[in-house]
């Protein structure tokens, strides 16, 4: 019976999905199908661009701010867009298997496959607007994808996370696009790249890169906003293998590579990326080490392939941006495949803990072989990509003018570790003594096996024929990223020189350290434990910091009592109106003269005074209630001697309407006819601040109303009424028709506030009203 | 509240400011009055006849929730807003007909119909609803 209602999968709104039939196996591969597709259309691009023809398709979307729906496929975004896409691929047909049988598993592909959409449009886009729009829209499916298993606290945290880092990277993104914009003249990305000698020299460039790069190192882990990256290992491992191989976390990387042309090359942005990425590719390959999970491991590592590609992006040289670009390649080839690897281990054996697993080599023997494949390529042995990319990474670092030392040393000391780190994770579980598991350990699927063995196998076959790699992705991916026609040579063997000699020394600090590893790790657990601060827990601080000044602020501004609101809000008014005379003093002058009013107009300014004054001294309640009355007729006739017929209506209901709800209020309050006395103190404490408002606000309107008018909108609003909106009434006409908009955002607060005031009043009870 | 005087008196207010209301909302578009000031003067007119005859009459005599009828308000105001849509023009740009109109310059338009007088009605029922929803509230809860 489970295939009865397996249509209704899909449709998983509801939190309580236990009772839900399991999604039947062939939505798996019809949801893998998508990205599949996409990624052979990619695929049939990939020679017109490698030609050196980017394609590129335009919609406007809203014009008059110059947000363009405008796509863009060259080098660089091509190389993302099969990565996203075919990796994609693999993800969804392994999460079929992975979660299969899981009561939310269609909702599981809804999320990946919106992130996966987001991804495309970020890396496609060709307007800031548009791809700061699919910017966000990753950090939000992000979100949902890394607290997928929302029962857990641990994922709500860890999602929340990730949300609130990159979504503050993401403000501070928004601005940055917005002056780049703006000091560019344009949105279009193909133009502000063009545009870069003007970039480098604008007043704005400074605040324009430091907002640039909040956005890109928040979204791409670097320290010191790494944190979040190893938490949000809490998502279901094909997520993590999908966000943290090729997508989500090399956001920031795309940026920083495709903007290269338009900020790179001035001091600030060398040294900030050079440093900020070494100090986060040693700093993260130190504490891989420190992991026993395995998937906290493949995390650091990520963190330290992020910081290694940020310190390559960096630099200007022709050498060291290919190295960037083949590195991004190689390293999402293994870490997608390690990443699936990780899970295959964690679904089959039951754990993936270090010190628990071993052995497993011989029960299952593809995922081995995938592992070990993927682990050569991490480790950057010969003949596989990831030997390419590291010698082209120390001929990089040797080719940086202003820093190689520092970029050198940094990347032979990340690449050792990484040497370390790969020989942990591919030979540790599956070599050696089998400890008991929880599971008795047997091989994947082929659903599961297929991707990390394609992606391990395509790691070797690159190796072999690197100049296809090279013709057909790098050389026009650099092209891209430096903006300028360029040619890249990829080949295994480049003779003896020293990038193979740093090579040769990276095997053997990485295998020395793979020796000591243990010793190395409690070594680094206890150093830890001694750290004052971690980056985590100086984050929940932070919250916590908020949260309790939330509550503070609370406790003194809303304390329930309404007269201290009143208080609130009339001082801050009064200061507020006090604080713009301070600062508009040449343009608030108050009139020499008391302004001329008919004697009509004197006398009924005389009647709200004594109306007011008779509210504020009375004890009795209806006498305050009818004086109050007294003060707004007056104010109404007021508008009628001034000629404004519509407010002086207006004015007479609205009191009409007060009085009439005072008296329904008061006449049920107990101690009916008595206004309570709040004592001497508070009675003179609240003549000041009404007395202080009522001056504040008299002098700001002389000054306001002497100062000369600009009838431009009246006039136009006067000539224009009649033909163009067939009304007389100007002032309805203003309401009705030229400013709608306007009145039906406020009728729409009307009608929220009168819903607010009714839960309140009924407290929340149901919504039947009382027969 | 238990006054003869007051209880017969409503009974015919209550006829003439409803009647009055409409009235205003119509008028508003040339001569002071509108939806807004159509809307208080009904709102009023209901207030009246809950105070004089409780708010289970008022409710009878409204005959459907003013929670509603505020939030029906707030549809056709938007509504009005979107037709416009249709005509290709900016959201919010008012629609003009003329039923049976004479023609010719400063002639007899006919009868001027219009997605604005939609939105005036809109806002019309809003403050109505909106106004009753909190009168009837604090009638019965207090």
């Amino acid at each position: 019976m489970r295939d009865l209602g397996s249509g209704e999968g899909l449709d998983a709104a509801s939190g309580h999905g236990d009772a839900r039939p399991a999604l039947p196996a062939w939505v798996g591969w019809l949801a893998a199908s998508v990205p599949a597709a996409l990624a052979l259309l990619f695929a049939g691009q990939v020679p017109a661009v490698a030609g050196g023809e980017p394609l590129r398709l335009s919609v406007d979307w809203v014009p008059s701010l110059e947000v363009r729906l405008s796509f863009l496929l060259d080098g660089l975004s091509l190389t993302f867009a099969l990565l996203i896409s075919g990796i994609g691929a693999f993800v969804l047909l392994y999460s079929g298997a992975y979660l299969g049988g899981h009561p939310q598993l269609g909702r599981y592909y809804l999320y990946l496959l919106a992130f996966m959409a987001a991804m495309l449009g970020l890396v496609l886009a060709d307007n800031l607007i548009t791809l700061f729009v699919f910017w966000e829209l990753t950090t939000i499916t992000s979100y949902l994808l890394v607290g997928f298993d929302h029962a857990s606290a641990k994922a709500r945290r860890a999602a929340l996370q990730a949300l609130l880092v990159t979504g503050a990277g993401g403000l501070a993104l928004l601005a940055g696009l917005v002056l780049l914009g703006m000091a560019a003249g344009s949105f279009e990305i193909s133009e502000i790249v063009a545009s870069g000698d003007l970039l480098r020299a604008h007043s704005l460039y400074l605040p324009i890169l430091v907002l640039v790069l909040l956005g890109a190192f928040t979204k791409s882990a670097q320290v010191p906003f790494h944190f979040w990256l190893p938490n949000a290992m809490a998502a279901p491992t094909p997520v993590s293998a999908y966000l943290h191989s090729a997508t989500m976390v090399k956001a920031g990387i795309y940026l920083l590579a495709r903007l290269h042309p338009a900020l790179s090359g001035t001091e600030a942005w060398i040294w900030s990326l050079t440093v900020f990425g070494a100090v986060t590719a040693v700093w993260a390959s130190v504490l891989a080490l420190r992991q026993t999970d395995l998937k906290l491991v493949l995390a650091y590592t990520t963190v330290m392939a992020l910081g290694t590609l940020t310190m390559f992006l960096g630099a200007e040289a022709t050498v060291a941006v290919a190295a960037a670009m083949t590195f991004l390649i190689v390293h999402s080839f293994y870490k997608a495949a390690l990443f699936l690897i990780v899970g295959i281990v964690d679904h089959r054996a039951g754990t993936r803990e270090l010190e628990r697993l071993g052995g497993l080599a011989r029960a299952m023997p593809v995922t081995a072989a995938a592992a070990a494949l993927a682990a050569l390529s991490m480790a950057g042995f010969p003949p596989f990509l990831g030997f390419i990319g590291k010698e082209l990474k120390y001929e990089g670092a040797l080719a940086i003018a202003s820093e190689p030392l520092l970029v050198a040393s940094a990347a032979v000391l990340a690449n050792a570790l990484m040497v370390a780190v790969a020989a942990i994770v591919a030979l540790r579980p599956f070599f050696g003594p089998r400890p008991a598991m929880p599971k008795p350990p047997r091989e994947a699927s082929l659903r599961m096996w297929i991707g990390p063995l394609f992606l391990a196998v395509l790691g070797l076959s690159f190796g072999l024929a690197p100049s296809l790699l090279a013709d057909l992705f790098v050389q026009p991916g650099v092209t891209a990223i430096l903006g300028r026609p360029e040619e890249v040579k990829l080949a295994l063997w480049h003779g003896i020189n020293l990038p193979l000699m740093l090579s040769l020394l990276t095997f053997a600090l990485g295998l020395g350290v793979y020796a000591v590893h243990q010793r190395l790790r409690a070594a680094l657990a206890a150093a830890e434990a001694r750290l004052p601060l971690t980056a985590d827990r100086a984050w929940d601080r932070l919250l916590d910091g908020l949260k309790t000044l939330a509550a503070v602020q609370t406790r003194v501004l809303q304390n329930g009592r309404l007269t201290n609101y009143l208080l609130v809000v009339f001082v801050t008014l009064a200061l507020a109106l006090a604080g713009s005379f301070l600062v508009f003093r040449d343009a608030l002058q108050l009139p020499a003269a008391a302004p001329a009013l008919l004697p009509r107009e004197w006398g009924l300014l005389g009647l709200i005074a004594a109306g007011a004054l008779l509210a504020a001294g009375t004890r009795s309640r209806l006498a305050a209630i009818a004086a109050l009355g007294v003060v707004g007729v007056g104010i109404a006739l007021l508008f009628v001697s001034l000629g404004a017929p519509d407010l002086a209506i207006t004015q007479l209901l609205v009191e009409t309407l007060v009085v009439i709800l005072l008296a329904v209020l008061m006449v049920r309050l107990p101690g009916f006819g008595v206004v309570p006395s709040g004592g001497a103190w508070a009675r003179r404490r609240d003549a000041v601040v009404a007395l202080a408002l009522g001056a504040v606000v008299t002098a700001v309107l002389l000054a306001v109303a002497a100062a000369p008018f600009d009838r431009g909108v009246t006039a136009f609003f006067e000539a224009a009424s009649l033909p163009e909106a067939f009304g007389r009434n100007v002032v309805n006409v203003i309401l009705v028709d030229f400013r709608a908009l306007d009145t039906f955002g406020e009728v729409a607060v009307v009608m929220v506030a009168a819903l607010s005031a009714f839960a309140l009043l009924r407290g929340g009870a149901g919504r039947e009203a009382p027969k | 509240m238990n006054s003869l005087i007051l209880s017969a008196a409503t009974r015919v207010l209550v006829a003439l400011l409803l009647l009055f209301s409409v009235y205003m909302l119509l008028r508003g578009h040339n001569q002071p009055g509108g939806g807004f000031i159509g809307g208080l003067i009904a709102a009023i007119g209901f207030a009246l006849y809950a105070i004089a005859q409780g708010t289970a009459a008022a409710r009878a005599a409204l005959r459907i929730d003013p929670r509603d009828l505020g939030l029906i308000g707030l549809a056709l105001a938007l509504l009005a807003g979107l037709s416009a849509a249709l005509f290709g023009d900016p959201l919010f740009t008012g629609q003009w007909w003329f039923l049976g109109g004479g023609g010719g310059e400063g002639g007899d338009k006919g009868l001027p119909l219009s997605s604005v007088l939609v939105f005036d009605v809109g806002v019309y029922l809003v403050v109505v609803g909106a106004v009753l929803t909190l009168v009837f509230a604090l009638e019965e809860e207090v």
